[in-house]
């Protein structure tokens, strides 16, 4: 197990402290709360100062420390959760959230909030607070740190007299090992004191009899000795002294001589060892743990799952190529060894959903961490927000939803920044003061649907236009539809923000947030209305393993269309065939024009079927547009393996990724949504 | 000689890999026990060399972990180990009267966990 393994362990437990934390402080809010919720809240916090300790994360551990001593007083009902009280320690948990991201990529800077929410702790603490570093006193410092002073002359072993007390073997403790550790120090000469033992009949099982006195030569390593005694300190009578280097063996004190000023205390003598042994006065856990279903979960390296989809994968390939070598050889359709195929087919798909099973997971945690990003963009920018969500079991693949994270984040910023009013102006629209974000998943229909939905002022098309028209991504004449206007937003360069703001005005535009959302084979739209708000709505397939495709030709390649942004085929006539420009093509489809993008030009590729009326047209509805696809020949519907391009050969614009198909070939996966922009430049170029 | 078993009870999945790993790699057997109340079953299921215990617990915290196994008399013998972020002479002398073997300060230093570990098992030091 390598220290990364450790560490990956270390996150993961970390995010789920964290999700719990939420979840505690949303009971708190909600004034819900019991102990146990504060005492949960305060060992989530403990645990993770208590681990990363062990990673060597000093600020992570530092901020930990801090909070977790306001947590402190109030699980001791020293501090009362005042709102104020409150706020810090929300705040304070969305910070240790961030500093654990931060000790995640190594180098990071500490979160800014840090110094200040540390000063608040100390300061609502009532400033009891000690510095941190007084708890790195170390107990492994050896104990006798006031070593015997020793004349210069060399020290040559130790007499020990040791006896020990009842307590000591109460307390799990052996003075067999004692000496077995004095023994791997030098040459141990040992003499057990019998002198106290009683007789038979006075004999008390619990007390304390024997005493040893041991000579121990060839060390001079003091600090060694009294550290095999370090826990025993206070349940017995101890004596160390150095034995001078010349002194010759002849003066070594005759060890018995040696335990006479070790008379046994008095106290100990008259009381033999009564330590009541304490009455067991924790109950099974409290009520609240205990009704606690214990969901049995078990923990897998995501890398085996991953080779397992790889395999699922081959597996739905390799039935492919089965069928089709069966085919090819003229069998007929019903036979024994067809229907016995179709099971397999069958197993591979049931298979397949299994593992996927396996990689999805709710949600719920992604949500909760959005909430941060609500309440620290409504503290920002001095709105009133609240934040709901819906749909938190939603489950979705996991590489899936680490990657909408940050698109997430930043669509939830825009709302609360570009949509949500400030209070005064909401008030004067007649709408209630705090505005609400709401945040919701739902399967729908081999999909996952994620709404952002904000009640703030919607978008305003006047402006948007303004807006595009300035930056010169459309030209004042263009007529656009309302989705037209609305993705105009995801253009590359656009901020609607009358005043870019530090909050989301951050470099990064929604141009980025439609890339990210494309990647994983979604799509973005947006409706709205003036006054009543905006909804966003990211469509996701349930995994990025597998696609539903077209098989097309094109020249004498095999491509594959994602059959998710396929509207329709058509094989038109000819007369609905138009050239507008020159090498600028439209497809009249029942009355409305659609531009025709040619997929072999555009990839380059011969055109088998020379006339263009003997092609066929695939519509596609791309960016809230429809284009016109046309191809040599449709093949088959099926669904395909997606196997990346990007870290086998690198990106290709137009091209989302490839996958290998029954006869073995491979066949490249369009990137329907950047035809358009694609076919655009080329007639540019 | 056969391996010695420690019974390590911590809340935190992080410090028991950490603490099995120490353990396995000083030649030491580990069964983890991730609270106080699944600690004491567990110790109550078979016989362990030690334990270490951390103190901040759900469901029974290190404290009562002590009493439970103090308890039992023929318990007194089996060294128990805090392992703990506290390191304040309150909190020592709370833990030694409870019947602690000995603690050691997270974070912990592999060395001397295995050190301490031989120390108060009577182990061959790795």
């Amino acid at each position: 197990m390598s220290m990364d393994s450790l560490r990956e362990t270390f996150f993961a437990e970390c995010e789920d402290l964290i999700e719990s934390l939420t979840e505690n402080l949303d009971l708190v809010a909600s004034h819900e709360c019991d102990t146990e919720t504060i005492n949960a809240i305060f060992r989530a916090v403990h645990s993770i100062k208590g681990a990363a300790g062990a990673f060597g994360f000093n600020d992570l551990v530092d901020f930990a420390h801090h909070y977790e001593t306001t947590l402190d007083l109030i699980r001791s009902d020293q501090l009362e959760i005042s709102s104020d009280v409150l706020r810090l320690i929300v705040r304070s948990s969305d910070n240790l959230a961030e500093l654990v991201d931060c000790s995640r990529t190594e180098g990071s800077p500490v979160p800014d909030a840090t110094e200040g929410l540390i000063a608040e702790l100390i300061q609502i603490s009532g400033g009891s607070q000690e510095d941190a570093s007084s708890e790195e006193e170390f107990v492994f410092t050896p104990i006798a740190a006031m070593a015997i002073e020793i004349d210069t002359d060399p020290v040559d072993g130790f007499e020990i007299s040791f006896k020990p007390q009842p307590s000591l073997y109460m307390s799990g403790h052996d003075p067999f090992r004692l000496l077995t550790a004095l023994n791997r120090l030098g040459k141990l000469t040992v003499e057990c004191v019998t002198g106290d033992l009683p007789s038979l009949d006075a004999f008390d099982f619990d007390n304390s009899y024997l005493a040893w006195s041991v000579v121990l030569h060839e060390t001079d390593d003091e600090d060694a000795v009294r550290e095999v005694f370090q826990f025993v300190e206070g349940h017995c009578e101890i004596e160390i002294t150095p034995i001078a280097a010349d002194t010759s063996a002849t003066d070594l004190p005759e060890p018995l001589e040696a335990m006479e000023p070790l008379a046994v205390p008095e106290e100990s003598k008259a009381k033999p060892a009564e330590k009541p042994t304490p009455v067991q006065s924790t109950k099974p856990a409290k009520s609240a743990q205990s009704t606690q279903t214990v969901q049995s979960t078990l923990r897998v390296d995501p890398e085996r799952v991953d080779r397992l989809i790889n395999s699922v994968g081959e597996l739905i390939i390799n039935h492919a190529v089965i069928d089709r070598n069966l085919k090819e050889s003229g069998l007929v359709s019903n036979s024994e060894i067809t229907t016995a195929l179709d099971d397999y087919g069958t197993l591979a798909r049931e298979i397949q959903e299994g593992v996927m099973a396996i990689r999805a997971q709710p949600v719920k945690s992604l949500f909760q961490r959005m909430g941060r990003v609500v309440r620290e963009a409504g503290e920002a920018t001095g709105k009133k927000v609240s934040f709901v969500t819906e749909g938190e079991t939603t489950e979705i693949d996991k590489t899936m939803l680490e990657r909408l994270a940050d698109p997430l984040t930043h669509m939830l910023r825009n709302a609360v920044d570009h949509g949500i009013e400030v209070p005064a102006k909401r008030q004067e629209a007649g709408k209630l003061e705090e505005g609400t974000v709401r945040l919701s998943a739902a399967h729908r229909s081999g999909h996952v649907m994620i709404e952002i939905v904000d009640d703030g002022a919607g978008l305003n098309r006047d402006k948007l236009l303004e807006k595009a028209i300035e930056k010169g991504i459309i030209t004042t004449d263009a007529k656009l539809s309302e989705p037209e206007i609305y993705a105009l937003l995801f253009a590359p360069g656009f901020s609607t923000a009358e005043s870019v703001t530090n909050l989301s005005g951050r470099g990064v535009g929604m141009d980025v947030v439609k890339t990210a959302i494309t990647s994983l084979g979604g799509k973005v739209g947006i409706t709205s209305s003036p006054g009543e708000g905006s909804t966003f709505t990211i469509s996701l397939p349930l995994t990025l393993a597998v696609l539903d495709g077209m098989i097309v030709e094109v020249g004498s390649e095999t491509m594959v269309l994602p059959l998710s942004s396929i509207v329709e085929t058509i094989r038109p006539d000819a007369s609905d065939i138009q050239e507008v420009t020159p090498g600028e093509w439209v497809l009249s489809v029942r009355g409305t024009f659609v531009p025709v993008v040619n997929l072999n030009a555009l990839m380059g590729l011969q055109q088998t079927q020379e006339e263009d009326k003997n092609r066929v047209f695939v519509l596609i509805d791309a960016n809230d547009a429809t284009i016109a696809v046309s191809v040599d020949a449709i093949q088959d519907q099926r669904q395909v393996v997606i196997k990346s391009l990007k870290g086998n050969y690198g990106a290709i614009t137009g091209i989302a990724a490839a996958t290998i198909l029954g006869d073995g070939n491979i066949a490249l996966i369009v990137d329907t949504e950047a035809l358009g922009g694609l076919a655009a430049s080329r007639r540019a170029a | 000689m056969t391996k010695k078993t420690v019974l390590v009870i911590d809340d935190s999945r992080t410090i028991r890999r950490l603490v099995s790993q120490t353990l396995s790699d000083g030649g030491f057997d580990s069964v983890t026990a991730e609270d106080g109340a699944l600690g004491v079953a567990a110790f109550q299921e078979a016989r362990f060399d030690a334990v270490i215990t951390d103190i901040n617990m759900p469901n029974l915290d290190g404290f009562g972990v002590l009493e439970a196994i103090r308890t039992g008399a023929s318990n007194r013998k089996v060294p128990i180990l805090v392992l703990t972020t506290e390191s304040s002479q309150e909190f020592k002398d709370k833990a030694r009267g409870l019947g602690a073997t000995g603690w050691i300060v997270k974070p912990f230093d592999d060395k001397q966990l295995i050190e301490i570990l031989s120390l108060v098992t009577g182990a061959d030091a790795a």
